[in-house]
């Protein structure tokens, strides 16, 4: 409110109250309009810290790990913040990314599909999927929680009906598929093609985001729908094509994810759900939507891996990680709570 | 102003019913370019059911709208925006964590030029931007300093002026307000009414929907009377004192 409307400064009191509440005011305008702003801090603090403690934190062998690390579950929380922004949430992301790696692999491995046929209708299945999911919350007007509590059980089950639970062997895949576990040097770093390709979803969705009217419809939704429909926007139309392309996202995800793990297999990244979502919150999305965005999510994800390698190149015993991730998550909500508050 | 006085917005015989329930037993209305139409009516009487056969929120079961004389027929909020009635919302349809720029553009972003815009879908965000601040300006609303300022960091008043200024920026018929200064403070009610007065110059139709009855009187030019889901009368604030018009409006006179 300060310094915003035209009212002239009441007194003293006001004038009290303007500078007590000026610094706050102004740290959190500046959270508000650059809501990647505290994730970068945060990383920044982690990597500086990381570094003091080893040294070989810095250096590019263990950075390059890092990044390599952290694809997958940076890929997948795309998806969870698109549709985090509208105020909603997916629990059957790691059940969609493993259903298409598996769908991709076994085609090509045991029913002799062309690689890259095997791999279209793999990213294909994670779309339908994640459509599947946008129409239960468009058309039958579910919460997504439910629709996707429910379709990551269904999911889950059908990948292990059509699997029988059995993994395909790296030796049996086509190139094709483990090309994204390809790994090149630049300069002393190593990254794979994976990387390269989650990159590519990063600097699309972030356009799409920040200079389409879809995205700037994707943000009016999750802000406040009621809003958005009146001003002429197809609400179920945005949400069912967040949906769509977050299944997308993880369809592209899961062939990352065959070429980091070199192999298919039916029991693949079992936290993904909780991992993507604490992504997307400790970049700064706010789980109430229409705030934040991937530039956070990115940060997100690499502050939670910086603190596994960063902790376990200090010797640190692994369940420190979850530990330091945990009060990361409650922090970060109380963050989002508090620009909502200090506001009004 | 018209010289034929063709209505810029005419209704004839609008009847809206909800199961038994009867919201509109064949009202007529006409809006002209250049003046303040009040609606006014208890509640009940169908003042918003009236408003939202106007703006296609509903659709009416029977009964014809015409637009500059020609018969249309809404099916959406949609197709009466493209007719050029726009309608401020008592809820102001504003997306708070949007900046005043983007809310105003909202659900009609418009593009770059070129391949930017047609191949990449760019928005023309500086485009949007300056063309707000002309839309805002050119209403004289003074309030807002920043269209790159967040909603939801603006007072209630400032908050309507956007929504007014986004109704007055595309609307090229009619604006509908929809109880404007229903929670705003004095001062703030005194903006949004001199805001109604500058579209009205500005040779639009204005319809003004309140239960502030020193407000429509204010700045009416004519107040339609809605009573029991018909048209208790059209009066003027110079025909009819505003007891007089209550007591038309609780049935206790007739017009």
């Amino acid at each position: 409110m300060l310094g915003l409307t035209t009212d002239e400064p009441g007194g003293a009191a006001a004038e009290l109250e303007r500078r007590r509440r000026a610094p706050a005011q102004r740290a959190q305008h500046l959270l508000h309009s650059h809501p990647a702003l505290s994730p970068a801090i945060i990383l920044l603090l982690t990597c500086v810290a990381f570094t003091l403690l080893n040294d070989r934190f810095a250096a590019p062998a263990a950075l390059s790990l890092l990044i390599q690390q952290t694809a997958i579950v940076a890929a997948l929380a795309i998806g969870q913040t698109l549709i985090i922004l509208t105020a909603g949430i997916d629990l059957s992301v790691g059940a969609i990314a493993v259903g298409s790696s598996m769908l991709a692999a076994m085609l090509a491995a045991e029913q002799g599909v062309p690689a890259p046929i095997a791999l279209v209708i793999g990213v294909a299945a994670g779309l339908a999927a994640g459509g599947l999911n946008g129409l239960l919350v468009t058309r039958v007007g579910l919460p997504p929680f439910i629709v996707t509590l429910g379709t990551l059980s269904v999911f889950t089950a059908v990948v292990l009906i059509y699997t029988g639970g059995q993994s395909v062997p790296g030796a049996d895949l086509p190139d094709l598929l483990s090309w994204t576990g390809t790994t090149f040097p630049i300069g002393d770093f190593r990254l794979t093609y994976g990387v390269v390709i989650v990159a590519l979803m990063y600097v699309v969705v972030g356009w799409a985001l920040s200079r389409t009217a879809w995205g700037r419809h994707v943000y009016a939704v999750g802000d406040d729908s009621d809003a958005a429909r009146l001003a002429g926007i197809r609400v179920n139309r945005v949400l069912f094509s967040v949906y769509a392309v977050a299944g997308l996202i993880y369809g592209l995800a899961a062939w990352v994810l065959i070429g980091r793990a070199g192999a298919a297999s039916p029991n693949a990244i079992a936290d993904a759900n909780l991992e993507s979502i604490t992504a997307v919150v400790i970049g700064g999305t706010s789980l109430f939507g229409g705030r934040g965005g991937i530039l956070g999510t990115l940060l997100g994800a690499l502050i939670v891996q910086s603190f596994a390698v960063g902790l376990s190149l200090a010797g640190v015993d692994d369940q420190y990680r979850l530990l330091a991730v945990g009060v990361l998550v409650i922090a970060a909500v109380s963050v989002d709570q508090w620009i909502r508050r200090v506001r009004a | 102003m018209t010289t034929t006085r063709i209505p810029v917005l005419a209704a004839r015989g609008l009847v809206k019913t909800f199961g038994r329930v009867v919201g509109l037993d064949g009202v007529d209305v006409d809006v002209y370019a250049g003046e303040v139409l009040a609606v006014i009516g208890d509640n009940g009487a169908g003042k918003s059911t009236l408003i939202k056969c106007l703006t296609g929120a509903l659709v009416p079961d029977a009964g014809t709208i015409t637009a500059d004389g020609a018969e249309v027929a809404f099916r959406r909020p949609q197709d009466a925006r493209d007719a050029g009635i726009e309608t401020v919302y008592q809820t102001l349809a504003v997306a708070p964590a949007l900046d005043v720029a983007s809310n105003l553009y909202l659900g009609r972003e418009e593009r770059r030029p070129g391949i930017l815009g047609s191949v990449f879908r760019m928005l023309d965000t500086p485009g949007m931007r300056s063309r707000a601040e002309k839309a805002v300006r050119d209403l004289g609303i003074d309030t807002i300093q920043n269209i790159t300022q967040p909603v939801e960091s603006l007072s209630g008043g400032q908050r309507q002026a956007v929504a007014v200024a986004r109704a007055a920026a595309f609307g090229s018929r009619i604006v509908v307000l929809d109880e404007p200064t229903a929670a705003l403070g004095v001062k703030e009610s005194n903006q949004v009414l001199a805001l109604i007065e500058r579209l009205r110059e500005n040779g639009l139709g204005v319809i003004l929907v309140s239960h502030n009855m020193p407000h429509v009187w204010q700045v009416a030019n004519r107040i339609h009377i809605q009573r029991l889901g018909r048209s208790a009368g059209v009066i003027t604030p110079s025909s009819h004192t505003m007891a007089e018009g209550v007591a038309i409006m609780t049935g206790a006179a007739a017009a």
